[in-house]
């Protein structure tokens, strides 16, 4: 096994020697921090499992692997809207493509945003409004705190930018597809900025697909900004083969009466690993977290959270789900950080797991980390297997066993799955959730090309 | 009620000083500052140990050069000097005393105003002490009415001497030279400790206790507790402390190893209350503690219950591995910190065995400036069938100024587990302390009768002698009228 050392100095000559692609089409502003976060990324590395937050995760497997980057946007050989179909029924949005981290090519012109919405890539962004682009990248993402997002930040060049002006509702959800599709391994680095202004309302569901065989390592960051009275939305459905790995570090930052819900709802894919920090920088802001994660066979998915209660009055609410079965290991780490002064506070947190086999290892790291005094904080945590009381119930009134303990399962998934916001997806995620849970690959049926789980 | 008089009283309640603050003034035979192998083996002569010992403090040692300290604690700790710690102190006069009236009347005043049941009455309180003054044992009671029942209750330094074997049997099987930074350099230069074996089948007559107690300035107390249960005993065990006020940070680094063999049950108690520094974080105990106890045999039980008041810096984590099937294994704590103390507590659970259960309870109360953490872990093991664990952990926290953390860990890898966790952090309710005053109970009583109601659940747990000192333990850490 390639040693850490090894790997980091591969991106260091990557980045030496990769520099003139690096820089050429991106703005100063993203060079800029580019030359910033690599120093950062030097110091840092890419993280191993002595760095605390990544003690469940071993990144090593993962990165050591001969991986091609793309330094430029590169051509698909077909149309992708052709092939490519979302077939939830009554899931009317607006649909964006991206490829391997960099946005279309050929997507189509979306008509039906409302005046003064953007939806571009960052690349496009950051030279045709630099004003806004400027005023938000890199101003969220912490790259010091962490060598994924500095690695991230250094070879990023392209990924999706979502504005959404002042006061603007955007009814139809704007759904973003993520296909990783390439004739080689790929190392992926997407870049997302989104800034909701304010009183803006915005809904974003984003899908990760894989359509080739091949393997795929994604190194993401998203960047959120939700202004004043702003109200968002953000689905995140992870659905991908057993050879990718998909490394994602979210930034939400929330404005005064802000309301913000994500869902995270991990449904297949090698190893995974979803970094979620929320900062709640004005008062009375309510953040709603919510992750469900279906595992099997030896799949590793990892869910990190951190929300930063930086203001007084704010209310989260993190609620986590798992089931595991085969040999997948799964992590959750929660910390809820309520900074000095942030009084009347209100945090909950939680995090339930079934263990289906003696195979499935699960940790959890609930955290409380506590400088205020007026606050109202609670956390819990289980792993256990199903009340026998409920089957018992259930086999009482003529369900067969293996009948009860679906309907047990899909139950449970479904607390967290009822949270989501937009009817036909609620509908069709339970739907992809019951199959996922008789053992079938949920695999979104009509679309032309199945993806390659 | 007002906001502002119920901070006064609460900052009444948090500045209380330190009430056990004196130096007893004995001459101390140390041996100079500084840690090297010439040093352990000079301790190691001094104290006229067998040849394995030697080894075992020099393995520990080279052991711990190559480690660091250990920094994932949440803790703020400024660089510790281990060469400006004298790592060997043992008050001058050394000879076996049989009566009180042999025992330096200056020993003899202290352990009175710390009033530990030293003199003769402590018989009707049915309770043997084995006092540890600094590194060495001063007197050692109630030896014949244990050696009756084939119990071995004595010092460290003495069972080395009297019963090699059983040492050399059981030291390090728990807690490894290798297993931390602070458990090498305890094993390296361990200075005294106690010693308890309980044979085959015996109930231990009397509740076994020690006295702990850091004099002699500058000086680190590393000491060792074995306790080694056989098949069918029980003993129930008593570990407390308090220290002389001090403005030099002092070191300690403890180690505490258990085993419990088939069916046998240990319960051990502790309260610490050494010096917290003064309120402006100046001076006060670094306490660094390995506690770890197996259980080794089937239905073999382990109870750990603390009260920790004291020390500007502790770092504790008193664990059992749940070896044996059906083994259990409790954990009762409260810990309080006042102005700048800082802790980092909790307590790990090692599932191994089938049908093991494990509990743990564990309450923080913070005030002033202080900062109070609760990291545990519970782990279950892949062919550990049937495990079962509730943990909860609660913070109280009496001031804006201070903060309540936990850090849980939960590893589980058999399905057929059950781990549940839960924790809450907040602050008296203003409309608890409404309910009392309405009610005619003041403010200040109120604060009082609600700390001691939410820690009741721990104390209860505590031996008798042991909980009336613990509730007054908690009352001193929050000042005198509470509680």
């Amino acid at each position: 096994m390639a040693n850490i050392d090894t790997i980091n100095k591969d991106f260091a000559n990557l980045f030496e020697q990769g520099k003139e692609l690096l820089t050429n089409g991106s703005s100063n502003c993203m060079n800029k921090a580019r030359e910033k976060a690599f120093v950062q990324f030097q110091k840092l590395g890419v993280p191993t499992r002595a760095n605390e937050n990544y003690k469940y995760t071993n990144l090593i497997p993962a990165f050591d692997h001969p991986y091609n980057v793309n330094l430029r946007y590169m051509e698909v050989d077909v149309d992708l809207n052709d092939i490519f179909q979302c077939d939830v029924p009554e899931l009317d949005t607006n649909m964006v493509l991206l490829t391997n981290g960099w946005y279309y090519g050929n997507n189509k012109t979306l008509t039906e945003l409302p005046k003064g919405v953007i939806v571009c890539g960052v690349q496009e962004a950051a030279k045709k409004y630099p004003a806004i682009f400027e005023a938000h990248y890199g101003k969220y993402a912490k790259p010091a705190d962490d060598g994924l997002v500095a690695l991230n930040t250094a070879l990023a060049k392209d990924g999706l930018f979502i504005y959404v002006p002042k006061g603007v509702v955007v009814e139809k959800p704007i759904q973003v597809v993520n296909l990783l599709r390439s004739d080689r391994d790929l190392l992926a680095t997407q870049r997302n900025l989104f800034v909701i202004e304010e009183n803006a309302q915005a809904k974003i569901i984003v899908c990760d697909h894989t359509l080739t065989h091949h393997k795929y390592l994604s190194n993401a960051v998203t960047e959120i900004n939700v202004a004043t009275n702003a109200v968002f939305d953000l689905y995140t459905l992870q659905n991908q083969h057993l050879n990718s790995v998909i490394l994602n570090s979210t930034f939400i930052r929330q404005e005064k009466n802000s309301n913000v819900l994500t869902n995270t709802i991990s449904l297949y894919g090698g190893t995974i690993r979803n970094n979620h920090h929320v900062l709640l920088d004005g008062e009375h802001c309510e953040n709603h977290t919510f992750g469900m994660y279906l595992m099997d066979k030896d799949q590793h998915v990892d869910n990190f959270t951190s929300i930063d209660h930086a203001k007084p009055n704010c209310l989260s609410n993190e609620h986590f789900k798992g089931v595991m079965d085969g040999k997948a290991t799964a992590a959750f780490a929660g910390r809820i950080y309520v900074r000095p002064d942030a009084q009347k506070t209100l945090a909950y947190q939680s995090n339930n797991n079934l263990l289906l086999s003696d195979d499935a290892q699960i940790n959890t790291k609930p955290q409380l980390i506590i400088d205020a005094d007026d606050v109202k904080c609670s956390h819990g945590a289980t792993v256990g297997q199903m009340d026998e009381d409920a089957l018992f119930y259930l086999r009482a009134r003529g369900i067969d066993e293996k009948e009860a303990r679906q309907m047990l399962m899909f139950a449970f998934a479904h607390e967290i799955i009822e949270k989501i916001r937009v009817e036909p997806l609620k509908d069709r995620i339970d739907a992809l959730v019951d199959t996922r849970l008789r053992g079938e690959i949920s695999k979104c049926n009509t679309c032309a090309i199945a993806c390659k789980n | 009620m007002a906001k502002e008089e119920q901070d006064k009283i609460l900052d009444e309640v948090t500045q209380s000083d330190y009430k056990y603050g004196f130096v007893t003034d004995i001459e101390n035979d140390d041996i100079g500052k500084g840690l090297s192998e010439d040093v352990i083996r000079m301790i190691s002569a001094k104290k006229n140990e067998p040849e394995f010992m030697l080894e075992f403090r020099l393995k520990a040692y080279r052991h711990w050069l190559t480690m660091k300290m250990p920094e994932w604690a949440y803790l703020k700790i400024p660089p510790i000097d281990y060469q400006d710690i004298i790592f060997y102190s043992a008050p001058k006069q050394k000879a076996k005393l049989e009566s009180m009236d042999d025992v330096d009347p200056e020993i003899r005043a202290t352990f009175d105003k710390l009033g530990i049941p030293l003199d003769e009455q402590k018989l009707l309180a049915n309770v043997a002490v084995d006092v540890v003054m600094d590194s060495s044992s001063v007197k050692t009671t109630f030896k014949q009415a244990l050696a009756e029942k084939g119990v071995i209750f004595c010092s460290f330094s003495d069972a080395v001497q009297e019963h090699p074997d059983l040492i050399q049997e059981y030291m390090g099987t728990v807690v490894p030279v290798q297993d931390n930074f602070f458990a090498a350099l305890n094993s390296a230069v361990f200075s005294d400790g106690s010693f308890v074996y309980i044979p085959k089948g015996v109930r231990c007559p009397m509740e076994l206790s020690t006295y702990f107690r850091i004099n002699a300035e500058n000086t680190g107390q590393f000491e060792r507790t074995l306790i080694v249960c056989e098949d069918d005993s029980y003993v129930s065990y008593l570990e407390g402390c308090t220290a002389p006020m001090r403005d030099e940070n002092q070191l300690h680094a403890a180690i505490v190893e258990i085993i419990v063999k088939d069916n046998a049950e240990v319960k051990y108690s502790t309260v610490q209350n050494w010096y917290p520094g003064n309120k402006e974080g100046k001076g006060g105990i670094y306490n660094f503690v390995t506690k770890r106890g197996i259980c080794q045999g089937v239905n073999s039980k382990l109870m750990w219950a603390q009260v920790e008041t004291g020390s500007a810096v502790t770092w504790k984590y008193p664990s059992t591995i749940l070896k044996g099937d059906g083994s259990s294994s409790e954990f009762y704590s409260v810990a309080v910190t006042n102005n700048h103390q800082q802790a980092d507590t909790g307590s790990k659970m090692i599932h191994i065995g089938n049908n093991t259960k494990s509990t743990i309870i564990s309450k923080g109360i913070s005030a002033g400036k202080s900062s109070n953490s609760y990291r545990g872990l519970v782990k279950v093991t892949k062919n550990c069938e049937g495990a079962r664990n509730f943990s909860q952990c609660d913070s109280l926290l009496l001031g804006d100024k201070c903060g309540a953390h936990t850090f849980p860990y939960l590893e589980i890898g058999n399905k057929s587990a059950k781990v549940e966790h839960e924790a809450t952090t907040s602050k008296i309710g203003e409309d608890q302390i409404f309910y009392c005053n309405q009610r005619g109970i003041s403010t200040e009583d109120a604060i009082g009768l609600i700390v001691n109601g939410y820690a009741k659940e721990v104390i209860n747990k505590m031996p008798m002698e042991f909980a009336v000192e613990a509730q007054k333990l908690l009352a001193i850490s929050l000042e005198g009228s509470v509680g």
